[in-house]
């Protein structure tokens, strides 16, 4: 199965980055855009057939490296 | 005093700490490389700045699973004196030997320069060579060293009086102004609960001779020699081989 995977900044915690794209998503008149929030994507392929064991796996490799949850919050999709 | 300097792919401030204990204080250093597993008859172990893994995914995510942070997680545990300096400190807070998390700089820049940074617990084995409240110049240099833990645990910390370095003017005074990175509390450098780990974003190893033009720095590296002096536990061995 293959895992995409979403680490952001959690809200409320300030993400410079996010906040820098905003101004300038602003200053090109794009007033519609708020709340810019930056983050990383990763694709993992897991050697899994079973979704369900797949899924455990994709929550533990999030819990243990991919993102860090003191600060970091993430969400994936396993697809076949 | 034996003092273990850990070298993870990407350190680049090894040598300084290693120049600063063995020629500059006339200590025994080994040099330790991250896949070393067992660790014996070291006084202390630092965790020197650089960029360990090249910062990929965050700071010190991947270091934290080197091979050798097995050994130096014991050797915390034992009560053994581990600093760690910049990316050591990011790798501290990844392992959870420290609380909290870095983020990226407020202003998103790389900043390196010399700043001021306040003594607040002269009290602690990395510290005993200050006065409670000097203000030392030392150099940071970083990307990443925006400090965050939730108010729950900074508010332990701060009755515990873990924070033990924080940004400050010149005549220590600490004010937003002044902080470079956004970090809460104008954190620079914080212990844990026990007393014997310590991370800090500055750079004492940079400025820790007179003929550098400033020897602040030394006096973290001073401390620690003092403390180990007052409490000779050498750790035999820690990990497994």
């Amino acid at each position: 199965m293959k895992a995409k995977i979403h680490v952001t900044l959690k809200q409320g915690i300030l993400d410079p980055q996010g906040k820098a794209i905003e101004h300038a998503l602003g200053s090109l008149g794009f007033k519609n855009a708020g709340n810019v929030r930056v983050g990383k994507y990763m694709e993992v392929d897991v050697n899994e057939t079973d979704k369900a064991k797949a899924d455990a796996e994709v929550k533990a490799m999030c819990e243990k490296l991919l993102a860090n949850t003191i600060v970091e919050e993430y969400r994936y999709e396993l697809t076949a | 005093m034996k003092i273990g300097v850990v070298v993870f792919p990407g350190s680049n401030c090894d040598h300084d700490c290693q120049h600063v204990f063995k020629d500059v204080l006339g200590q025994y250093v080994e040099m330790i490389w991250h896949k070393e597993t067992l660790l014996a008859g070291l006084d202390a172990i630092v965790l020197p700045g650089g960029f360990s893994y090249g910062d990929y995914l965050r700071t010190g995510a991947i270091a934290r699973f080197s091979p050798v942070m097995g050994a130096v997680k014991e050797f915390a545990k034992k009560g053994g004196m581990v600093l760690g300096i910049c990316n050591g400190f990011q790798i501290l807070l990844e392992a959870g030997l420290l609380p909290g998390a870095m983020l990226r700089n407020k202003s998103l820049h790389f900043i390196c320069k010399d700043l001021s940074v306040k003594v607040e617990n002269a009290a602690t084995a990395f510290t005993g060579a200050c006065q409670s409240g000097q203000v030392l110049k030392i150099p940071i240099a970083h990307a990443d060293g925006n400090y965050y833990t939730d108010p729950v645990t900074l508010a332990a910390m701060q009755a515990n009086a873990q924070i033990v370095l924080r940004y400050c003017t010149p005549e220590g005074k600490v004010t937003p102004e002044v902080n470079p990175n956004g970090s809460l509390d104008n954190i620079a450098g914080i212990i844990n609960a026990e007393g014997n780990v310590l991370g800090m974003m500055p750079h004492p190893e940079r400025c820790a001779e007179a003929v550098l033009g400033n020897d602040d720095g030394k006096l973290i590296f001073l401390s620690m020699l003092e403390s180990l002096k007052g409490n000779k536990k050498q750790l035999k061995m820690v990990g497994a081989g």
